[in-house]
């Protein structure tokens, strides 16, 4: 079971570039045809220097170019049939667009027993910077660890 | 979105999505990089304890952001969270609305809160979330 002492911790950085393939694939997964996302004359009209990335893409990059996309799970001992998705936030400071080379640097900022020790909600916040250095994006996603597996 | 001076309590997103089949959660799988075998391997998900696989709830969310940016231009938004209320089974034909819950000055801008919701076609709530847009 993950304790107070996870609070803290943090994760290998992970770079990730916004490759225009990958992100099309994205698009035609959840059915995307809106013209900013598909051309970028559209993008450019709307003031992005290219195709702008869409609002829960962040946390898809993280995980794709993550060598261990479940590191954190392991570094914390925790069993991914265990696990749900509780909460997600995205805190968007600057434009994303396809070219962009980003880097994602984790950790981890709350642990919390919930239902008696039934269940544990873990709080990983993350801050993405760009190639500039600039600060883009903040996210943070709550884990729910089910302590006990049903039956 | 329709003039740039919503009132509290109108909606301004809303949109419907075709039914989650099992090839949307592969093709997810793939497009996301998240690949816990829960969403397409049902031996896996029995033996976690579900009946079935179920959807990524990032899925769910990225309909959600979806119906956003159909309604609101992505350089107005300036935050976007969910809560992830109940899993969100197969065949889910989800429907996403977001209604104008208070307007306010953030950092200098003349912004709205979006209270968003994503349900499933009983009306099941799966997501409830906010968004910060830009008026």
């Amino acid at each position: 079971m993950v304790d107070q002492s996870a609070v803290g911790r943090t994760f290998t950085p992970v770079t990730a570039r916004v490759e225009p393939g990958r992100l099309r694939y994205f698009f035609n997964t959840l059915g995307e045809t809106s013209p900013v996302y598909r051309e970028e004359g559209a993008a450019r009209a709307e003031g992005f220097a290219a195709i702008p990335v869409p609002p829960t893409y962040l946390f898809c990059l993280e995980m794709m170019d993550n060598d261990k996309p479940f590191e954190f799970l392991k570094m914390l001992d925790i069993d991914l049939a265990r696990v749900l998705h509780g909460e997600q936030s995205f805190i968007y400071h600057a434009p994303i667009v396809v070219g962009d080379t980003l880097t994602f640097r984790s950790r981890v900022v709350s642990v919390t027993d919930k239902k008696g020790g039934a269940m544990t909600l873990i709080v990983v916040q993350t801050a993405v910077s760009n190639q500039h250095g600039a600060h883009v994006a903040d996210t943070a996603r709550t884990i729910a660890v089910r302590n006990e597996v049903a039956a | 979105m329709s003039g740039n001076n919503p009132a509290v309590g109108d909606r301004i997103v809303h949109k419907t999505f075709p039914p989650i089949t099992r090839h949307t959660l592969a093709l997810y799988c793939g497009a996301s990089g998240d690949h816990n075998p829960i969403h397409v391997d049902i031996d896996f998900a029995k033996a976690a304890g579900f009946p079935d696989v179920f959807t990524h709830g990032m899925l769910v969310m990225g309909y959600l952001g979806q119906a956003l940016t159909d309604a609101i231009a992505p350089s107005r938004i300036r935050a976007f969270s969910t809560r992830f209320a109940a899993i969100t089974q197969l065949g889910a034909q989800l429907t996403c609305e977001g209604h104008v819950a208070e307007l306010l000055e953030n950092k200098g801008e003349r912004c709205a809160r979006l209270a968003l919701t994503t349900k499933d076609e009983k009306g099941e709530i799966k997501l409830a979330g906010e968004a910060i847009i830009v008026l």
